[in-house]
């Protein structure tokens, strides 16, 4: 398993709960919605976003098909798989515990 | 990581790329349709995109593109050391411009195939005989013999006369106007046979060749063709006359076929039949008898079949042997063993002749590209050390070591293609100048030296195998290196050095052996140039005359005493052939009752009156002939007959007996003379008969003909040099009617033909010699200067220690010494070997001499310890202080 850094841990997890609350999503759909729920705080860089989206399918937490869409036009929609939903309840986990130990520290500091 | 899911994953990532990419247009398409701008949604994939788009193109050429950024490295690498680079494509160039040259020659004369069908189907029949207690191979056969072996075997293969290539003088209209042309006979289904399709006129057939004389044909080759008629087709068709006889022109040969004789390209081709009065005489043997086998036969059923036949026809043959011929003789020519030859590649004098010298020149050449390729090799590894830090720096940032190799071998490949292409221009230029070397008087060898596959396939395999032989080393250790180690300084500075010494000694060697053979070879050459010769050969003439029909003798008397007035002429003298010319006559003498000698008969020359004063040969009793002396009555003999016959007592007024056609014929012996070469540099000088050239009996050819067809005028000429004086000459002889000078030489070119190998062999050999000689001073010069330059540090300790110079001196030189020694040693021991490979080549010379094997080493040691001073000097020169201080 890859070493996650934070920056890209945390890309993990948001992409990894928005696709167990809205499946059958494309890149562009997934980076809209990480934008659109954060209200412009959190921007995915497409730079980013499909070599995550690639290593995540290579890890097996995402399953990716290629559908034709109404305008004719290819696209390529994620679900997230078992191996997924139990990273995402890992990295969720721990992300509350940084959070919260990050926000204790704040407090009590 | 296996090769295969290499391959595979590479597949694979492809396919992924694929994909991404069309996800990304995907992607794309989607932000523009909400709204997005369309460059700035395909700028927000920015590098990425970038990165993928380029190395989509670049994966399949990732390799190439490798290659070419490694030949443009390689090409700044060479420019930043140009002296050196230059200096090493110099010496490669040199060595591989000379091993091409020797290809094409050794090619040319010994291993390309006649351009004939199935040229590995012919064979062509040998014997061996046994002269002067050695045994030499002989291809000559006479007609009735031919026949013979011709029908017993016609049901297994086909057998063809071919005759031996001769220069015939020949002439178009106007008999002044003669051509020098050579001639082959050929059995009329022999051109069929060999497949060949005229590219004019008509080829000679089996009907060409039915009865003497009576088929006035010959076709002329695509080459003559070219040259003398301009490809002309109203060539077809002319008529020609050669000896006595007319002959029509009826078809040219296909372009590229000259003739079965490596070494001569024959102009013009007769059935068999046109020489008639051979085809009768079975002591006439004329031409070489080729087979071709007929399919499924094999070579040596054959040649049983015809051993059994000819040792049949040799049993009649000695029955008609004069009697008190020694029986050992007789069996020996009985059961004269028959072997089948490949004729594939045809079948020479030349051929014969060079094989061996062509051979040793070949083993030479390769020896100097050896010495240059260690050369280059070392200079790579000195390159190798100072770029230790370099590869070491290219590893630790990720380089794998196939890459790296990659790299240095793409470095050596460039300098073995340009030394390949720059000694392919050598080769160009030497070859026909080698073949130039190889030229008897008036027939000059002649080889067709093509450019093509053969040549070209190997300069490319002798490039990479060069690459290999000095590239892959160095790189294969420049590649292993660590580079902790490196960066810290090197692990152990010795070992490269140790292969650098390695090289060293290899070079050594090989030189010593390079000098050791030229040194034979010269000293050869020199022997025998120097052989004395018996006769004075200054401002000799000899010129060979004829005159069609033949003339009594005081004709040829009258055409004598015009050349003996003539301007600037000594003297004037008639023989039956020039000394020294090839030609020879040998006969059986009983002397004393005694029977003939079974190993060697005297030879035999018919002169006129003051021949011997002609060619200054000392009268040592007796007088010469007088004009009105004739044979077979009275002889002169040299110093070798009398040694061997008399004991060394005059032998004036004893007499000697030759056989006749079953009679026997009393010479009285009138003169003494002394020893002169007939024939040959190398054999001692055998004893020798003088007979008048004034016959009054039978004469040469066997008939009762007094009348002189052909005879030689020697000619001594007090200011040879003059312009003009030979053709003054050729004009004396052609104011009689009907006479005419055939061949005119100096005699000082007869005797010089007989030197020509050697002197090819020593003029080339000595040259490789020097090539060796400067290459192995470089080299050690080099690795000298490199090991100073690597030791500086330790010498600097050392001298700051107090250690003299000469200390210093013999530390750096002592290792280096050492592997010369080495080397010398080595070389000699091959040098012991290959002397008796060599022993056929030589004379008066021998390998085991002190002076030939410490000539070699003396002139090496002398030019090592010239090429050590300047790094030697550089070394005791090192300031300790300033050394020290800078690192």
């Amino acid at each position: 398993m890859p070493k996650a850094d934070s920056l890209q841990g945390s890309l993990n997890l948001l992409v990894l709960k928005l696709l167990s609350r809205r499946p059958d999503l494309h890149g562009y759909a997934i980076m809209t919605g990480i934008q659109e729920i954060s209200e412009d705080v959190l921007r995915v860089e497409e730079g980013s976003l499909y070599p995550a989206l690639h290593r995540m399918e290579e890890s097996g937490w995402v399953r990716a098909k290629w559908i034709t869409k109404d305008t004719g036009r290819r696209a390529r929609i994620y679900q997230i798989t078992t191996a997924g939903q139990e990273q995402l309840e890992a990295e969720e986990s721990r992300w509350v515990a940084v959070t919260g130990a990050v926000n204790r520290v704040l407090r009590m500091a | 990581m296996s090769l295969w899911s290499r391959v595979s994953n590479s597949f694979h990532a492809n396919r992924l790329q694929r994909e991404l990419d069309e996800e990304i247009e995907s992607h794309i398409a989607e932000a523009i349709e909400h709204g997005r701008d369309p460059a700035e949604a395909r700028r927000a994939f920015g590098s990425l995109l970038r990165t993928r788009e380029q190395s989509r193109d670049a994966k399949i050429l990732i390799w190439l593109e490798s290659l070419a950024s490694d030949a443009v490295y390689g090409i700044r690498q060479l420019r930043k050391n140009r002296v050196a680079s230059v200096a090493a494509i110099l010496s490669l160039a040199l060595a591989v411009g000379a091993c091409t040259s020797a290809f094409r020659l050794i090619d040319a004369m010994l291993l390309r195939p006649l351009p004939i069908a199935d040229a590995n189907s012919f064979y062509v029949l040998t014997y061996t005989v046994v002269e002067d207690g050695k045994s030499i191979t002989n291809d000559s056969f006479d007609y009735p013999q031919f026949r013979q072996l011709r029908d017993a075997v016609s049901s297994e293969a086909d057998l063809l006369a071919i005759s031996y290539g001769a220069q015939n003088g020949l002439t178009y209209g106007s008999d002044y106007e003669i051509e020098k042309i050579n001639r082959q006979f050929v059995s009329g289904t022999t051109l069929g046979l060999f497949g060949l399709k005229p590219s004019a006129g008509r080829l000679l057939t089996a009907s060409d060749d039915l009865k003497p004389g009576a088929h006035p044909y010959a076709v002329i080759s695509y080459d003559y063709w070219k040259r003398r008629f301009g490809r002309d087709p109203k060539a077809i068709g002319r008529t020609f006359r050669l000896g006595a006889e007319s002959y029509q022109i009826v078809g040219v040969l296909p372009e590229g076929f000259t003739g079965t004789e490596t070494g001569t390209m024959t102009d013009v081709f007769m059935p068999t039949m046109a020489n008639s009065r051979a085809i009768g005489n079975e002591h006439w043997a004329w031409f070489r008898t080729w087979v071709k086998l007929k399919p499924g036969v094999s070579p040596d059923r054959v040649r049983e079949k015809l051993a059994a036949v000819s040792g049949a026809i040799r049993t009649e043959r000695v029955k008609n042997w004069p009697p008190g011929t020694p029986p050992d003789r007789i069996q020996s020519y009985i059961n004269m063993p028959l072997t089948l030859e490949s004729a594939a590649s045809g079948v020479s004098g030349p051929k014969r002749e060079y094989k061996r010298s062509l051979g040793i020149l070949g083993v030479i050449v390769a020896l100097v590209l050896l010495i240059s390729c260690a050369n280059v090799a070392n200079l790579m590894l000195a390159q190798a050390a100072a770029r230790a830090r370099e590869m070491a720096l290219r590893v630790s940032i990720g380089a794998g070591r196939f890459r790296l190799i990659q790299m240095l071998v793409v470095e050596s490949a460039m300098l073995a293609v340009a030394a390949t292409l720059a000694g392919g221009l050598f080769a160009w230029w030497s070859a026909p100048l080698v073949v130039s070397m190889i030229n008897p008087p008036d027939n000059p060898v002649r080889l067709v030296l093509p450019a093509d596959w053969r040549v070209l396939g190997f300069s490319g395999a002798l490039a990479i195998g060069v690459t290999l032989l000095f590239g892959l080393v160095p790189a294969l250790r420049a590649s292993a290196v660590k580079p902790i180690s490196a960066l810290r300084g090197g692990e152990d500075p010795h070992s490269r050095r140790r292969l650098m010494n390695g090289l060293v000694a290899a070079q050594v060697a090989f030189c010593f052996l390079v000098h050791f053979v030229a040194g034979l070879f010269v000293a050869t050459f020199d022997r025998l140039s120097h052989q004395p010769v018996g006769f004075s050969t200054k401002g000799l003439i000899a010129i060979q005359t004829v005159i069609q029909g033949g003339a009594a003798l005081p004709r040829w008397e009258a055409v004598r005493q015009r050349l003996s007035d003539a301007k600037g002429v000594e003297a004037a003298s008639m023989c039956g052939f020039p000394l020294m010319s090839g030609n020879a006559w040998s006969e059986d003498v009983w002397v004393n009752g005694r029977p003939p000698d079974a190993s060697t008969a005297p030879y035999f020359l018919s002169v006129s009156p003051r021949w011997l004063e002609t060619m200054q040969i000392g009268l040592i009793d007796g007088q010469d002939f007088r004009s009105e002396d004739s044979y077979p009555k009275v002889a002169m003999v040299n110093e070798a007959f009398v040694r061997r016959y008399f004991d060394g007592s005059s032998p004036i007024g004893k007499s000697l007996e030759t056989q006749s056609r079953k009679k026997r014929n009393r010479l009285e012996i009138v003169g003494y003379v002394r020893d002169a070469r007939y024939r040959d540099l190398r054999e001692p000088v055998r004893p020798t008969v003088y007979v008048p050239i004034n016959w009054t009996e039978a004469n040469f050819a066997g008939t009762e003909e007094q009348k002189l067809d052909w005879a030689t005028f020697m000619v001594r000429l007090s200011r040879p040099d003059e312009p003009g004086s030979i053709e003054r000459l050729r004009d004396t002889i052609r104011v009689e009617p009907g006479f005419r000078a055939a061949n005119i030489n100096t005699q000082e070119e007869l005797v010089r033909q007989h030197t020509i190998r050697e002197r090819l062999l020593a003029t080339l050999s000595l040259f490789f010699a020097i090539v060796a000689l400067i290459l192995a001073s470089v080299g050690l010069y080099g690795v000298l200067t490199y090991s100073v330059l690597q030791r500086r540090r330790e010498i600097g300790i050392r001298m700051a220690l107090g250690a003299p110079a000469a200390e210093v001196a013999r530390r750096v030189t002592a290792e280096v010494f050492s592997m010369l020694l080495l080397g010398a040693v080595a070389g000699i021991a091959a040098g012991a070997f290959s002397e008796r490979y060599l022993e056929k080549l030589l004379y008066g010379v021998r390998g085991t001499d002190v002076t030939m094997l410490a000539l070699p080493v003396a002139t090496i040691f002398a030019a090592a310890a010239l090429a050590a001073i300047p790094p030697v000097i550089h070394a005791v020169r090192i300031d300790p202080a300033s050394m020290l201080r800078t690192d």
